[in-house]
């Protein structure tokens, strides 16, 4: 059993290095010791901060500022966290945010696969003209339309609701969900289109029937995508939202911290409980996660 | 009829995207623009001043938008020639087929999907004046000297900013590009090593041309998202120490909530729009120029 570990480890990487010549291991070992030097430093230095983040949300105030600041926790006070849900009110924020996020990916998603199909399969003139209008939601910032919609909300009374934020994020998500639900779509065989018209279809049916059950792929991409930029958007909801009872995450966060200027364990509790959730997802989906940033940028 | 049919399906499929689209960025933006020319306080009547708002941008001491504008700029700089060289470097290291190749591209990442509020209150932590890692580090290898209240004294705050920026999307320029690096095929690769390149020289005269487009797109990212820079500011110095870290969009909300000047807060939306765009343009004709 042993040995036959050892040989598959022995054997493993000679056959994945077979086929290629250009590799590092035929550098001169200095050069060797100094890229893996480097990267495993660079490395260290990215994974610190989530080290550092989960150890102090378990300490006490005197050992973060006494002689344990970046050891392993002494005593692990887990009751760090239950500040931070019941007195942080982390828990409420939490839901907020998982409300607002997967509405307004819903809704993204919904409108992109749409205007998509409209897009890429129906033939039309305008169709290039109108894509080009559509991305310009790429190049425009979030920024530029912040006074406006502030002006109109307050005066409808609309400011802290979820939907305050649940609509610009959908529309802020919009174009992105476009270019990435176009990269899915022209890939689908158009065949399928001609086909499901002989036998009757029209175009409603093809989206729904035909469509849409295709696109299961591209929905994840899209989903994590716009789940970031929604999870992590600080700035609308900072304008936007003023009462407690509807603060996303990082708002929350940042009345917190407001509140603990002086015990830094329930922050950190507060920083860990909106982070590792994103980072848990990661480890199970990384290339997911990964393939979904390429596809949004690289074809932009 | 059949055609006026096909419109108006072709129509209702787009409906929901136009509304968003339209409702929630275009409109506003026209009315930006339009609100931009006004003096106007958000509740009496506003008054029409032409080009006034953008004149007094540029050159009021009160509202800081020359600084504003410079810090941006400086945070740019950095991004394009320190954050995406790294990145690209990195990028052509992973490309190179190296052990656990995988776990770090991934574990390089990572910061880029936690929110900027968590990164900001980390680096607050690190830069405490009292007890932050920082100055405790520099205390416990006697370079006490060189101790700062980081994000609260004027020569630091700007840097405090820029330091956790770069480092936090520098996995994110690197995917981008190792995407790229990973896209040229080893035939030419191996074809310019048979013909006597080093691989730094392969890197530099084939994979880098090839990835160009790739580090166009970067290059966009990076400066327009220093121009948008917000997050990080509004944790790390609010802005301070007396103003000498604003960036447009922190003074875009406080012409809002501290001034209520919508009218110049809307010009100062505009600008970003236009700056964005202009930033936008002028790259990608940058690269096309060397591509002739």
């Amino acid at each position: 059993m042993e040995e036959k570990k050892k040989m598959k480890k022995k054997e493993a990487p000679v056959y994945e290095y077979q086929e290629i010549e250009y590799t590092i291991k035929q550098t001169n070992p200095v050069a060797k010791v100094l890229t893996y030097t480097l990267l495993v430093i660079w490395a260290l230095i990215n994974l610190f901060p989530i080290y550092f983040m989960f150890t102090f949300s378990l300490k006490s105030n005197e050992e973060i500022f006494g002689a344990n600041v970046i050891g392993i926790p002494r005593e692990w006070r887990w009751s760090n966290y239950t500040s931070a849900m019941n007195t942080g009110n982390m828990g409420r924020y939490f839901v907020n945010s998982l409300i607002v996020t997967i509405a307004a990916i819903a809704i993204s998603i919904f409108a992109a696969l749409m205007a998509t199909y409209a897009l890429t399969r129906i033939k039309w003139r305008a169709s290039k003209l109108m894509n080009s209008f559509l991305m310009l939601g790429l190049t425009i910032p979030i920024q530029a339309s912040i006074v406006p919609i502030y002006v109109l909300l307050s005066r409808a009374h609309w400011l802290n609701k979820y939907s305050t934020l649940i609509i610009p994020y959908s529309a802020f998500t919009l174009s992105m969900s476009i270019l990435i639900c176009t990269g899915f779509m022209v890939d689908i065989p158009y065949d399928l289109d001609e086909s499901a018209r002989i036998d009757g279809c029209g175009l409603w049916r093809t989206f729904f029937a035909i469509i849409l059950p295709l696109m299961k792929p591209a929905l994840s991409t899209i989903g994590i995508y716009a789940y970031l930029q929604c999870w992590n958007e600080f700035m609308f909801a900072n304008v936007f939202i003023s009462d407690s009872a509807h603060r996303t995450l990082p708002v929350g966060i940042r009345a917190l911290s407001g509140a603990y200027t002086t015990d830094w364990g329930p922050i950190g509790a507060a920083l860990v409980i909106a982070t590792f959730p994103t980072l848990l997802v990661y480890i199970f989906l990384s290339r997911r996660i990964q393939e979904s940033f390429i596809a949004g940028a690289v074809k932009g | 009829m059949k055609k006026l049919e096909k419109g108006f399906t072709i129509f209702l499929f787009l409906l929901p995207a136009l509304l968003l689209f339209i409702g929630i960025l275009i409109a506003p933006i026209a009315v930006s623009v339009y609100r931009s020319l006004y003096d106007w306080d958000g509740f009496s009547k506003a008054t029409f001043i032409g080009l006034e708002n953008y004149k007094e941008l540029f050159t009021s001491g009160s509202i800081k938008f020359t600084v504003s504008l410079k810090n941006a700029l400086i945070l740019a700089f950095f991004s394009v020639f320190v954050q995406l060289p790294f990145a690209l470097f990195l990028a052509l290291l992973l490309g190179r087929k190296v052990k656990a190749e995988r776990s770090f591209l991934s574990i390089f990442f990572m910061p880029v999907l936690i929110s900027t509020v968590v990164i900001g209150q980390l680096w607050l932590k690190i830069y405490n004046p009292d007890y932050g890692l920082l100055n405790r580090f520099l205390d416990l290898v006697h370079l006490g000297n060189l101790k700062h209240v980081w994000v609260g004294e004027v020569e630091t705050a700007l840097g405090s900013i820029i330091v956790p920026t770069i480092w936090q999307y520098v996995g994110y320029h690197m995917l981008l590009m190792y995407a790229g690096v990973k896209g040229v095929s080893l035939d030419l690769r191996e074809a310019a090593m048979l013909d006597g390149a080093t691989k730094w020289q392969v890197d530099r005269y084939v994979v880098i041309p090839i990835i160009k487009p790739i580090i166009r797109v970067s290059v966009i990212f990076a400066v327009t998202g220093s121009l948008k820079a917000y997050d990080l500011v509004r944790i790390l110095t609010e802005g301070g120490p007396f103003k000498t870290t604003e960036v447009p969009s922190t003074l875009l909300e406080e012409m809002l909530f501290l001034r209520n000047r919508y009218g110049m807060g809307s010009t100062i939306s505009v600008m970003l729009i236009i700056l964005c765009f202009a930033f936008a343009l002028a790259i990608t004709a940058a690269f096309k120029d060397r591509e002739a």
